[in-house]
């Protein structure tokens, strides 16, 4: 009996409130997206194959790089970590049965859900052409297109965010274990509960600036326009006082994925635990005052950029500490090389060029230069697909034997991570190459002499688009053919994994006592010792 | 080779030949920002290398075989020191050395010759100082600072031309400005970066540079007849600013004299330098903008003047040194052959009634 096994029926799913089930409906529905969003940066990357747009109308191709932005921050990357494994993992590393709210749990996946079909909705009746970022007064009083609805649907989508950030920060302030201290919690809660601050004191923020966009574009209130007194930069200040710590909502819980997955298969403690957890804190806290790097090049004062410049530099601070806590995790451990680890090396690696070409765009003067080109596309992609996807995919290898039950093949889901880490770089490294010649992003034909890297480019993405294949292949398959996962397949020391695998409804058979410190694997030993002493 | 496709071969040749990891320097600006960007590039490279090494040397030091048991290691408060200290001392002189180059782009040097630009969906219009338009495509001198003053009529745009290494959002409602001093002639690449529709990846077009001798030679030849404070005297004329703003003692507007860059107090009891932004705020939306003294009577002009009109428009205020009412009259009966006649008057009413005016000497 588990909690996939306990009732069948498609409406024990639809009014569950099992965090675990929640979970598994978001995993199926943000790999929906994922590959809707997939098939439109496939033909991103057909039409710049060849310098002229040949392959679609230059309105189609806005449409679809905006459909692309849209579909994938929104309904993939945002909740992609937090919702899945977040929404599983969470209450069980904390010892706890459920979420806190386990109706606004349900609630925030309907809400999601119906963000996403406005969003199909949107792309079947023709599209809508501003860019995800729905810059003014483009979006307002110059496109035809479904900008309203797709606003709706971004807005909806972010109530499901600030519901499940909420949650989050409610369940892990009220629902520790005895013991569960916080300085013993695991850093992949510290991570979302540092995302989850993001959540819930951002997204409103951008719920704002769509409403007041939304009025512009209907009755012309003039807020973003000049002629009526408005400043046509207000939008971009709201929209990014939400978009850019949304890039940490998207990360930081990527990161945490890391810190476990690396403890894990070198088995040894994170290394300097407190650094990291607070490093997610100070990537919160530091990732609300830098939103103006979004907009150096638009005649904001000199001594404005001079400001937003120094956060800048200093909210990539701690996502170099926390490379390097990583690295020395792995000194004088023990190391083995399963699936997760390899993607977790992969994010290392590219999220480390992605933080850096971000200092580059930091930097103001070399801002100037890089931005709005290809420079951005390419850094964007480093710390969001390297470094966002391949946590996820790591999580998702890692968690699949508790999940499920059943363990991922190995040999080919290592292959797939290949694949993935040479795809991606032959996908993404030219474009940093790209916006160093000033190729400009979002545009559909573009100067011949920039064919050769676009090739190299397009040619990547079919490589990509395999890794990304392969583990819904063999995961699927898996289900039903995988070899039976046990209870802690990885000796792994969260206390998710001292319980059997799929977990009960009710996540433990009794109330877990949190007697160590997180990552402890001397206990775990200790603990398996009694275990054999008892059954022998 | 010769399983590889002919055309395969020969695209491969081409462009492999052809290929450029940095644009052309072709401005001031663009060695100085390429060494930061050099320097950024070194520093990356040393860093993902100690990273890369770091777990590969680690990965094959404490693989299980080697290492079956892990010893568990707090954590080094010396180690973390250290990588947070050298990074942010890094980050530190890459923001200073940036901030160093980002002020210089876009403060321009007091003797910068001034164009304005114009951006609009989905095309670049220049305005010289001397009258000569151009669209997507921009002539300028080397071995000259020349000032950009851009402003967009509907979206966002973006001027972007990589060789020079400068960029600066062209802004509805608001003037930005950018400068450069071009070094080498030739053509390069001019782009909107920032998305503005449809057509935003037709909105390209070719920076010139050419010498000052051949710059000189196409000023002449691409003269439009009026130069920029001309036309702008004329739109002066024909909006009727001369019936308040004319210099008289009992004027109801201020003397425009050597008001652009003046400092005025208004009415607001606030003291502003009267910039192009100020100047053009001040036509647009008059009733926020009343110069100390004077009554709010002036009637607004907004959406009666295109941004080419308000640009000729200042650069004719900025030219006025003298007693202008005198250089009106010389220049309106110059600019209209026939206005002592009916006819001419009739053709083009909103010229020939300043005409009149302009004649009337105090």
């Amino acid at each position: 009996m588990n909690y996939l096994s306990k009732e069948n029926g498609l409406l024990s799913w639809l009014l569950t409130g099992d965090h675990k089930r929640i979970a598994i409906l978001y995993l199926i529905s943000i790999t929906f997206f994922f590959f809707i969003g997939g098939a439109l940066a496939g033909l991103i990357r057909l039409e710049l194959l060849t310098p002229q747009s040949d392959l679609m109308a230059t309105d189609t191709y806005n449409k679809v790089f905006t459909m692309h932005g849209v579909v994938m921050i929104f309904l993939f990357l945002v909740p992609s970590v937090p919702a899945t494994l977040g929404n599983f993992f969470i209450p069980m590393m904390i010892g706890a049965k459920d979420l806190a709210l386990p109706k606004v749990n349900l609630l925030s996946w309907y809400l999601y859900v119906v963000g996403g079909i406005l969003v199909l909705v949107t792309m079947i009746t023709g599209g809508v052409d501003t860019g995800w970022t729905f810059t003014t007064p483009l979006s307002t009083h110059y496109v035809n297109t479904n900008v309203l609805s797709t606003g709706l649907a971004v807005f909806i989508a972010g109530f499901s965010s600030i519901f499940t950030g909420l949650n989050f920060i409610v369940t892990i302030h009220k629902m520790r274990a005895p013991g569960m201290t916080w300085f013993r919690m695991p850093l992949f809660v510290w991570a979302h509960y540092a995302a989850s601050i993001l959540m819930v004191l951002g997204t409103p923020v951008l719920a704002i600036a769509i409403v007041l966009l939304a009025l512009e574009r209907t009755i012309g209130i003039g807020v973003f326009d000049p002629t009526k007194g408005g400043d046509p930069l207000l939008f971009q200040h709201l929209f990014w006082f939400y978009s850019h710590p949304a890039v940490y909502i998207m990360i930081l819980p990527g990161m945490g994925v890391i810190s476990e997955v690396i403890s894990t298969f070198s088995r040894k403690r994170v290394f300097g635990y407190t650094a990291v957890a607070f490093s997610s804190v100070a990537i919160a806290v530091f990732g609300f005052f830098v939103w103006a790097h979004h907009m150096f090049i638009m005649g904001v004062s000199n001594y404005a950029v001079l400001v937003f410049s120094l956060l800048t530099m200093l909210v990539a601070v701690p996502s170099a500490i926390k490379i390097f806590n990583w690295v020395f995790t792995l000194y004088k451990g023990s190391i083995t090389f399963e699936t997760p680890m390899l993607y977790s090396f992969g994010f290392m690696g590219l999220f480390t060029i992605g933080g850096l070409t971000g200092v580059f765009l930091g930097a103001s003067g070399t801002d100037i230069h890089l931005t709005e080109t290809y420079f951005i596309v390419a850094h964007f992609h480093f710390v969001m697909v390297g470094g966002m996807l391949m946590a996820f995919l790591s999580g998702i290898h890692f968690w699949w034997p508790k999940m499920t039950g059943r363990m991922y093949p190995e040999k080919l889901s290592q292959l797939a991570a290949l694949i993935t880490f040479i795809g991606f770089n032959f996908t993404f490294f030219p474009q940093f190459i790209l916006g160093v010649l000033g190729m400009p992003r979002r545009y559909a034909s573009y100067p011949p002499e920039f064919q050769i890297l676009n090739v190299f480019s397009t040619a990547g993405a079919t490589i990509l688009g395999v890794g990304y294949m392969l583990p819904v292949l063999y995961l699927t398959w898996s289900l039903k053919y995988g070899a039976i996962a046990g209870n802690n397949p990885w000796q792994a020391t969260g206390l998710e994994w001292q319980t059997q695998s799929p977990p009960l409804t009710e996540n433990f058979t009794k109330m877990p006592i949190m007697d160590h410190e997180a990552y402890d694997y001397e206990w775990l030993a200790k603990q398996q010792e009694k275990e054999v002493a008892s059954v022998g | 080779m010769n399983h590889i496709s002919p055309t395969i071969w020969q695209f491969l040749v081409k462009w492999l030949t052809n290929f450029a990891l940095f644009p052309p320097e072709a401005s001031k600006i663009a060695p100085q920002m390429d060494a930061l960007l050099f320097f950024m590039v070194l520093v990356s490279l040393i860093g993902l290398t100690i990273v890369v090494l770091l777990v590969v040397s680690f990965s094959i030091l404490y693989s299980k075989e080697r290492h079956p048991v892990a010893e568990q290691i707090e954590g080094s408060t010396l180690l973390e020191a250290t990588w947070t200290i050298i990074p942010l001392g890094l980050f530190l002189v890459m923001f200073v050395w940036g901030a160093l180059i980002y002020f210089r782009v876009y403060t321009p040097p007091a003797n910068a010759m001034n164009i304005y630009v114009v951006g609009k969906q989905w095309m670049w219009k220049a305005e010289h100082p001397g009258g000569q338009h151009e669209i997507n495509s921009l002539h300028v001198p080397a071995g000259r600072a020349v000032q950009l003053t851009l402003i967009s009529q509907d979206v966002f745009h973006s001027f972007s031309i990589p060789a020079f290494r400068v960029k600066r959002e062209a802004i509805p409602g608001r003037y930005t400005t950018v400068w450069f001093e071009a070094t080498t002639p030739g053509t390069y690449h001019l782009f909107c970066t920032q998305y503005c529709g449809t057509n935003h990846s037709q909105m390209i077009g070719d920076v010139v540079v050419l010498t000052p001798e051949d710059f000189r030679k196409w000023l002449a030849e691409s003269t439009s007849g009026a130069s920029l404070a001309q036309n702008g005297e004329r739109l002066f004329a024909s909006l009727s600013c001369a019936a308040c703003h004319n210099a008289r003692p009992d004027a109801r507007g201020p003397n425009l004299a050597n008001v652009y860059g003046a400092k005025l107090a208004l009415s607001t009891g606030q003291t502003v330098i009267a910039d192009d932004a100020y100047l053009r705020q001040a036509i647009l939306s008059p009733s926020e903008h009343i110069t100390q003294g004077y009554a709010p009577i002036m009637p607004t002009y907004q959406g009666q003047i295109s941004e080419e009109g308000l640009i000729s428009l200042i650069e004719y205020i900025k030219n006025l040194n003298s007693d202008y009412r005198i250089e009106q009259t010389l220049t309106t009966t110059e600019m209209l052959p026939g206005s002592e006649g009916k006819a001419a008057a009739g053709q083009n009413p909103a010229t020939a009634v300043p005409a009149t005016q302009g004649t009337v000497k105090p």
